[in-house]
């Protein structure tokens, strides 16, 4: 069996009254690029933002079951969110730059908050990040000009190289190509691949083919329950549940 | 097809409506300023338009009038007004809109925008029996003595304690300023994304920083705008500050003595004016008055340009 990075155990996110996911429990495997698909609204969102605790700043939200890092339970009395947000990066569905930061500052963002100072290895890790998400060679001549100058594509690999410069262990990634043309959604699937050598990768996806080409797992979601999961390879050629079936020979959805 | 017609119509007329009551309203901005300048031309013309602006004597009998002294207190009351209200009226929004909870947060910004309701007058009011006693005795009297005993050079400075004067004169003003300032910056606080605070969340941001470095940064454009709105509003204020300041225009100021503003020196003496050139000089300094507004606005129109975020960039 592979090693474990992250697992669910009957997760159930409530929001108010209405359950957004209900009793899911979920390997997520060092070092593996886990997909998560499903028609719009079966909850592919909620569970994603369950994994970083990011429902803690929704005041409606209330959670049942366990989310472990590494065997211990994200919401344990005790556990502070910020540092697991450290360890667990998010890239959302829409491109999010700050608007009064330059290029520069936007990447190294994260690394200010812990209070790098030093000029050489910001840049250096500012370089690093976003060679990782492709976007290096387009920039690296005006990274002293506002992120927001950017095209759509751009901004969200600015996303990317975001979070990647705070070194997360495991990076959940929210349909990150859906506002993108087909080659920056390329570039974005190729860096997958090579990310996948240090980071853990929960990616969802609206795409199949994407899930089908970038990740090893694939988890299928449906009206808030998770209805199958396993190897990406074995879903998509033979799954078990008549439902995964009718959803990726596109029968609904 | 009919109602195609009556849209256009509609629109057409809307238009038009529109534009009619536009061009009033600026031909009453304008007839107000060449009114004032009409009024004051006597006085620009007998001490040149410089001469009135940077004369610092004021003397009906003499007829001698220049504006200085007035401008001086109308800037440095409002600046100081503004630097007392900025900081509180910024946390007041940070607390309001990012902190309290609901319920909580919704009776402060009703309290603070209650105190834009009150009349000035009130606050004039208050100022004489509240303010001014305690300023007097709480701190002018004890600073006064103070330095009497070891600083006398100060004394100068710091002007008779009796209460009325400057500072009651500018801590009122930052009262009155607050909700100006503070309500903007929590509307452009709540204005900012969603998105861009889970953004810095996700990186392992505490609220403080969030607020710090996404939140104030995206308001900086509304936070700009309650200043400038706070300023124009405390170069303008004439009721509480005419009963508190002590109107007098001798120069030099000091901290706790009596001052002048422009808008104080006109409620002060229009009634009494004798006509001819003091009348000229108070609808003259009436138009500098204007002409400081303008600036202000104008000034801060510019920069706001540059530093608005988000819609008003694109
Ligand atoms: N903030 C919220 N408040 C209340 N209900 C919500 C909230 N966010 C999501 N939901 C509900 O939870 C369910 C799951 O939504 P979720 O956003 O997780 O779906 P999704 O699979 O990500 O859909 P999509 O593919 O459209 O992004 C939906 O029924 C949605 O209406
Ligand atoms: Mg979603």
């Amino acid at each position: 069996m592979e090693p474990l990075r992250m697992e669910t155990e009957n997760l159930t996110v409530h929001y108010g009254k209405s359950v957004g996911v209900r009793n899911v429990s979920l390997p997520v495997y060092d070092r593996k690029i886990t997909a998560l698909i499903g028609p719009s609204g079966c909850g592919k969102t909620t569970f994603l933002r369950a994994l970083n605790r990011m429902h803690d700043l929704n005041p409606i939200v209330r959670i049942e079951g366990r989310v472990r890092l590494d065997g211990e339970d994200l919401y344990a009395p005790g556990v502070d969110p910020v540092a697991i947000r450290r360890r667990v990066g998010m890239v959302f569905q829409r491109p999010t730059p700050f608007p009064t930061m330059s290029i520069f500052e936007n990447v190294v963002a994260g690394l200010r908050l812990v209070g790098v100072r030093d000029r050489e290895r910001l840049m250096g890790v500012a370089e690093r990040s976003l060679k990782a998400a492709a976007l290096w060679d387009e920039v690296k001549d005006r990274l002293h000009e506002p992120a927001v100058g950017l095209s759509g594509g751009q901004q969200q690999r600015i996303s990317i190289a975001r979070a990647l410069a705070v070194e997360p262990e495991v990076l959940l990634m929210d349909e990150p190509t859906s506002a993108l043309d087909p080659i920056s959604t390329q570039a974005i699937e190729d860096l997958l691949a090579g990310l996948k050598e240090q980071v853990t990768i929960v990616i969802v996806t609206h795409n199949m083919q994407q899930a089908a080409r970038v990740s090893d797992y694939t988890a299928f979601f449906l009206n808030g329950d998770m209805i199958e999961f396993g190897p990406t390879e074995r879903l998509f050629t033979n799954p078990s549940d008549p439902r995964t079936e009718a959803y990726i020979t596109g029968r609904f959805g | 097809m009919r109602s195609r017609i009556y849209g256009k119509l509609g629109d057409r007329a809307f238009t038009a409506l529109l534009v009619v009551l536009g061009l009033a309203v600026m031909l009453v901005a304008v007839l107000l300023a060449w009114e004032l300048a009409s009024g004051g031309a006597e006085a620009f013309r007998t001490f040149g338009f410089w001469g009135f602006a940077s004369g610092s004597a004021w003397n009906a009998v003499a007829e001698q009038f220049g504006a200085w002294p007035f401008l001086l207190g109308t800037l440095i009351t409002s600046a100081v007004a503004l630097a007392l209200a900025f900081l509180p009226a910024l946390a007041a929004a940070i607390a309001i809109a990012e902190y309290a909870p609901r319920w909580l947060a919704e009776v402060v910004a009703y309290l603070i925008d209650l105190l834009a309701a009150l009349p000035s007058v009130v606050y004039g009011l208050w100022g004489i029996f509240v303010l001014v006693p305690l300023v007097r005795d709480r701190i002018e009297q004890p600073l006064f003595l103070w330095s009497a005993e070891h600083a006398p050079a100060l004394m100068g400075v710091l002007g008779p304690p009796t209460g009325i004067g400057m500072l009651s004169a500018v801590l009122v003003l930052a009262l009155m300023i607050v909700p100006y300032a503070s309500s903007l910056a929590r509307d452009a606080i709540h204005m900012v994304p969603r998105d861009q605070r889970e953004a810095m969340y996700a990186l392992g941001a505490t609220r403080w920083e969030v607020v710090r470095r996404v939140v104030l940064p995206y308001a900086r454009g509304g936070i700009f705008a309650g200043v400038v709105l706070a300023l124009a509003r405390a170069i303008g204020e004439t009721m509480a500050v005419t009963m508190l300041i002590g109107n007098s225009g001798q120069l030099p100021y000091s901290v706790f003595g009596p001052a002048a503003t422009m808008a104080s020196l006109i409620a002060n003496e229009f009634a009494e004016a004798e006509g001819g050139l003091q009348l000229s000089s108070l609808l003259a300094v009436g138009f500098l008055l204007l002409l400081l507004s303008l600036a202000v606005n104008l000034i801060a129109d510019f920069i706001l340009r540059r530093m608005s975020v988000g819609e008003g960039r694109k």
